[in-house]
């Protein structure tokens, strides 16, 4: 009697493990607006998901990155400045070990903005890249108007970036890492500080990669 | 009663245990953990939790050859940040460490942890030391 609970504990146990794994889908983030369309005399309801406008940026090697250079790439988002005393440094050591995982990845990409323009050039993202031991087309070091990136961090990535004058280093942020899809919809944010968040993004990240593709025009 | 005595002589052995260790022991370890504490707060996110640095970018303080030969500027570094090039472990490095704001007794703590730890064996850095340190600062 007693052997066959235990059995059935096990089983129970089992089939829990698989019902979470195989249920597995990561949210989607952001506004949701309903369009009703008519087709074919038939209406349909359909929901928009808001998703990562177009940009234009330039990495550290001086190449112009816009949307179309991740069409169809999974990528995390971060901001950070090169001259960052507090959390940056953590940051960067946890987002090695994404960039570790998947640098043999052409579908993956990370794409680190910087909020400091003014200061990091081009030339300064390079060498820090270097410095960080980071080569390829993986990692892009991303600069561009000051404007542009705080508005794209606060507004499409859900990120609050504002100065701060009185934080060491001059800029307070949040530490978020944020995951995009294929499609361009924020699907997790994750507290780049912390190491256990970090190693749930690259889990995410590879069931975001078992996802499958929607049909084109859908 | 035998018990009682085995008991009685357990309890000399580990009270006269715990007072050989001297004032100069429990001094090093009042100063590594309350280091530890401070290295946490102050330290571990450029430096990292094994004093392993990051890369190119931040120097490791595993370097125990670096760590003996600059202990006395340590409080120095500690107290008034860095600039400029600086060479550890045969790599050299050009960042910033910015100023930590921190009581004389508290660098003592934090330069005695990280100098006991990550493979650097130095002993105590007492605040008296520290003091001496500071005021030879540049």
């Amino acid at each position: 009697m007693k052997k066959i609970f235990s059995i059935a504990l096990v089983l129970a146990a089992f089939a829990s493990c698989k019902s979470n794994n195989g249920g597995n889908t990561l949210p989607v983030y952001g506004k949701r607006t309903p369009v009703t369309k008519t087709v074919n005399g038939q209406t349909a309801t359909d929901t928009i998901y808001q998703t990562i406008p177009a940009f234009k940026f330039v990495n550290q090697y001086g190449d112009s990155i816009s949307e179309k250079n991740l069409s169809g790439k999974i990528y995390v988002a971060d901001f950070f400045f090169t001259s960052c005393p507090s959390i940056c440094p953590v940051m960067q050591r946890n987002m090695l070990n994404v960039y570790n995982t998947f640098k043999a990845d052409p579908d993956i990409k990370i794409l680190s903005f910087t909020i400091d323009p003014k200061y990091d050039s081009v030339k300064v993202l390079k060498k820090y890249a270097d410095k960080l031991g980071i080569s390829g087309d993986t990692w892009w070091f991303l600069q561009g108007k000051k404007d542009t990136t705080y508005k794209l961090a606060e507004k499409n990535y859900l990120v609050a970036v504002s100065e701060d004058k009185t934080t060491p280093g001059g800029y307070v942020h949040q530490g978020y890492f944020v995951l995009v899809d294929k499609e361009k919809r924020v699907r997790g944010a994750y507290d780049g500080t912390q190491p256990e968040q970090v190693n749930q993004l690259i889990a995410d990240i590879k069931t975001l990669k078992a996802e499958p593709t929607p049909a084109a025009g859908q | 009663m035998k018990l009682k005595v085995v008991i009685g002589l357990g309890l000399l052995l580990v009270i006269a245990v715990i007072s050989c260790r001297d004032d100069k022991s429990i001094e090093f370890a009042r100063y590594y953990s309350s280091g530890s504490m401070i290295y946490q707060t102050h330290c571990q996110n450029c430096h990292g939790a094994h004093g392993e640095g990051l890369n190119g970018l931040i120097p490791p303080l595993t370097d125990s050859i670096f760590i003996k030969e600059n202990l006395h500027q340590l409080p120095c570094l500690v107290k008034n940040g860095l600039k400029g090039e600086l060479k550890v472990s045969n790599k050299i490095f050009e960042g910033q460490m910015p100023a930590v704001d921190l009581a004389p007794i508290e660098i003592a703590q934090a330069v005695t942890y990280v100098a006991n730890s990550f493979g650097n064996k130095l002993g105590t850095v007492n605040v008296d030391r520290v003091n001496t340190d500071l005021f030879k600062c540049q």
